[in-house]
């Protein structure tokens, strides 16, 4: 069994964001990129079940500008076999990557998607859900843990939702997305960057998938939150009151 | 999200009490001071008799100096004085033999005092609080305590200089303190020195964008300071795992090396100018900002590393190199210390121009950290290794720097340097990494009991000093050797069950004696305070240490900048 990944490159976790002066979206430029963190959540995952003899091959999937091979490569040094890489420029929207990895099922045949519940640069959360919608294919989102059982082919996905957890039984293919609680991903060590070197990263564009490119949204303005005011200590429950009243507004 | 190693001490003031229960030793100078004072300030109302008098000569008799807390100096003393031990302050100290006595040139605080500073600072920077002065009264360590009985919080120069000018006059003993996160004693009082905090004067007095030259008051904390410049696009040339506590003016004060010391040099190097208030409240206008200025003698240098023995340090002007893009870092395995070493070599040669950190630890420290720091775990397959090291490679280009440090490190692996190593992916890898390395001192602290020795010495024997201490400690205490290999200087840690004269004795003066033998250094980065005041002929000639006396006697005649600490007791006293 084969098993797809998707990993995105997003600016790191860690980096402070700031908004490009024109306000025409995030400043990147000059800004460590990383794998979004619920991908490598996505990919440890597979590994631990090509590990446990449940799968044969981890394909990790990476779309966008040439930069992404960085990100394909961490992928292969923390242990994926293979990489794809599709170059884009410009914006990519989660139906596009949808349609990507579409085309992409159609050529490398997984029984098992795995990504992320969402990327940490636009939240959209959607992707994973297109996919299965366009598969036809069960989804388990927001995973907390992952069994597969191969005589069956099923995959128990719990997930956590209000108030609990919720198990669910998909057929396999499906499409699972990870949330955080799922593992915690392992590092790139030595020997294994070193044999990453030797491992192959396909590209495709997405012409050559059949895939069109567009979006029916348009980014109108990339604004930064308001910034929050400091606090001021009140000297008496009175006065308490009466700016909750007055300038809050909430009672 | 980005673990920032923060010493403050908050996380240990569960234990802070009972720390001090068990450790405190005492001879008939402290409890004399204390005595007064309690006589002055008592709070509670009580009046407690001033003792000396009826118990100098027995306490003089029975002064031990040891650090074994004698139970059988204490008890009897203590239930003879019942309710009036109420204000008593126990201190230990951190050399063996260390015998100190409360320099009687020295007055003691009256209410008069008080008065005159809060007339200068206000009621609200003069604090008697029990609570908080017990806090400044005690290092990081805990394991120096004094009785100072009062905590003055200048804001300005000005007040520094009313302050001091004061004291001279009165010959009142002040200690000053940063973020007292320094490791030999230097920033607590010894007796009853007024403590002079520099954290209420935090402010940045200027940034220029173009040179890089930042200008701030003393008592900005280092981190304050790295996080401004991250969004101005700079860096401090120095870090360290105090950060989060410590002030730029008690960096300078200790001429703090840190973990980018091999990248950035110096501070000798990187302050260009510096404000200070000398003991009869001169304020000193050394405040360049000029890289090349070379008129007279350079009187800045004298302030960067004299612990605030010379003056207090009161703004700093310090070159500050741009924050460059691309910064990876890599934790590793080595088999044995010559291993680590020719990394080292290796290094220097190969990622020369990038290199901005190259530390090591060996597998005691590790343990510590992964068995008494939270959420802290190994990035390595399991496998017992002897040695790690932290590489950090820093510059303007992302894939050139990692191509250049994975290829320099599989090569190390292929030959064998090397035994196995994770290259962090992104942020928060790194940081986990440096959480490893910058928690050393704080899984040492939360282990027990410590000695600690910071020491230059040369690279290649370095690490048998360490393996010479198991050998003649043997069960007795844990041995833990890490540091900045890049910079030679070896942190020598022996973790104990309890303090003991024992254990002492036999590290003292051993490790002062190995390292001279070797020319090295007894103190690279902390300083001398007062744990090594008297040790510092191991490291400095006769006729240099005597010059250092003159030029304590020029700037300071009445000595009452922070005393007993750095120059050996016996020529600072009067
Ligand atoms: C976890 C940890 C890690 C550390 N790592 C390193 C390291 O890597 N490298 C290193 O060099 N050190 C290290 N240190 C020790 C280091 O000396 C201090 O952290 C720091 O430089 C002291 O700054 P501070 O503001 O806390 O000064 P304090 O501890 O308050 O004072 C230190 C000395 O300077 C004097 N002083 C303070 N401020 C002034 C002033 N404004 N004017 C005149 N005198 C003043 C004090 O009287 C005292 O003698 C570490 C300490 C800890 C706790």
């Amino acid at each position: 069994m084969k098993v797809l990944v998707a990993v995105k490159r997003v600016v790191d976790y860690a980096v402070k964001i700031r908004v490009k002066p024109d306000k025409s979206g995030v400043e990147t430029q000059n800004v460590k990129m990383s794998m979004n963190p619920f991908c490598e959540i996505a990919l440890e995952e597979a590994l631990r079940i090509k590990e446990a003899g449940l799968a044969s091959e981890v394909v990790a999937v990476s779309m966008g500008s040439a930069q992404c091979v960085d990100t394909l490569r961490t992928g292969l040094a923390m242990g994926a076999d293979r990489g794809i890489h599709v170059e884009a420029t410009g914006a990519l929207y989660p139906l596009t990557v949808a349609k990507v990895l579409k085309a992409l099922v159609e050529v490398e045949k997984p029984r098992l998607i795995i990504m992320g519940k969402q990327a940490i640069d636009d939240d959209c959360n959607q992707t994973g859900q297109m996919v299965a919608g366009l598969l036809g294919w069960p989804q388990g989102t927001f995973a907390s843990k992952v069994l597969l059982d191969r005589e069956k082919q099923l995959a128990t996905v719990e997930r956590e939702v209000d108030g609990g957890l919720e198990t669910l039984c998909l057929d396999l293919p499906a499409v699972i997305t990870t949330d955080l609680r799922l593992n915690q991903p392992r590092y790139a060590t030595l020997p294994n960057i070193m044999k990453a070197k030797s491992k192959v990263i396909k590209k495709y564009t997405p012409q050559e998938l059949n895939v069109e490119i567009k979006s029916d949204l348009e980014v109108i303005e990339v604004t930064e939150p308001p910034k929050r005011k400091a606090g001021v200590i009140v000297s008496s429950v009175d006065e308490l009151i009466d700016k909750l009243k007055n300038e809050a507004h909430v009672i | 999200m980005m673990e920032k190693c923060r010493a403050t001490r908050r996380l240990f003031s569960h234990s802070f009490k009972s720390l001090f229960n068990h450790r405190s030793v005492s001879d008939h100078s402290t409890l004399r001071s204390a005595s007064v004072f309690t006589h002055h300030f008592s709070d509670n109302g009580q009046r407690c008799i001033p003792l000396f008098q009826l118990q100098k000569s027995d306490l003089l008799a029975r002064a031990s100096f040891s650090r074994d807390y004698k139970q059988t100096f204490w008890p009897p003393l203590g239930r003879g004085l019942g309710g009036m031990m109420c204000a008593l302050q126990f201190r230990s100290f951190g050399s063996a033999g260390t015998k100190i006595q409360r320099n009687p040139s020295f007055a003691t605080l009256n209410s008069d005092d008080v008065t005159y500073f809060k007339g200068v600072l206000g009621e609200k920077n003069v604090v008697q609080d029990e609570d908080r002065l017990e806090f400044v009264n005690a290092d990081w360590m805990h394991k120096y305590k004094g009785s100072s009985r009062l905590l003055l919080l200048p804001t300005t120069t000005d007040q520094v200089s009313q302050i001091l000018k004061y004291c001279n006059s009165r010959h009142l003993a002040v200690v000053p303190q940063g973020g007292n996160t320094g490791l030999v004693g230097g920033s607590v009082p010894v007796f009853d020195e007024v403590i002079i905090s520099m954290s209420s004067m935090n402010n940045i007095v200027d940034f220029d964008k173009v040179s890089g030259m930042l200008v701030c008051e003393a008592g900005c904390i280092l981190e304050n300071l790295i996080s401004f410049l991250d969004n101005q696009g700079f860096i401090m040339p120095l870090d360290l795992g105090a950060k989060g506590s410590c002030q730029i003016g008690g960096n300078v004060s200790t001429n703090a090396g840190g973990l980018r010391l091999i990248r950035h040099g110096s501070l000798h190097g990187n302050v260009l100018g510096l404000e200070a208030v000398l003991a009869n409240g001169n304020v000193l206008d050394m405040l360049g900002t000029l890289r090349k200025d070379n008129t007279g003698y350079d009187l800045k240098h004298l302030f960067i590393g004299s612990e605030g023995s010379l003056g207090i340090v009161t703004k700093v002007s310090i070159l500050t190199p741009p924050k460059l893009s691309s910064v990876n870092i890599a934790f590793i395995a080595c088999k044995d210390y010559l291993s680590c070493q020719r990394l080292l070599l290796e290094a220097k040669r190969k990622l020369g121009e990038i290199l901005s950190a190259f530390e090591f630890w060996d597998s005691e420290a590790m343990d510590l950290v992964l068995n008494h720091l939270e959420g802290v775990r190994n990035p390595l397959p399991p496998s017992v290794h002897n040695f790690y090291v932290l590489i950090e490679t820093t510059s303007s280009d992302e894939s050139y720097d990692k191509e250049k440090l994975e290829a320099f490190l599989l090569r190390s692996m292929e030959s064998g340097l090397i035994s196995d190593g994770v290259l962090a992916q992104d942020i928060n890898q790194a940081s986990s990494f440096w959480r490893i390395r910058e928690g050393i001192p704080e899984a040492l602290m939360r282990a027990g009991p410590i000695y600690k020795y910071d020491l230059s010495l040369p690279v290649e024997n370095m690490y048998n000093l360490v393996e010479e201490m198991r050998v003649r400690l043997a069960q007795k205490a844990k041995v833990v050797g890490y540091g900045h290999l890049g910079d030679g200087n070896l942190h020598l840690n022996i973790s104990a069950p309890q303090y003991d004269d024992m254990i002492l004795a036999q590290v003292e003066p051993y490790v002062y004696e190995w390292t001279s033998k070797h020319r090295g250094s007894i103190s690279a980065e902390h300083g001398l305070g007062l744990m090594k005041a008297n040790e510092i002929f191991y490291s400095k000639s006769h006729e240099t240490v005597q010059v250092m006396a003159s030029i304590k006697k020029l700037l300071d005649p009445n000595g009452i900048l922070n005393p007993y600490k750095v120059l050996p007791h016996s020529l600072s006293t009067h």
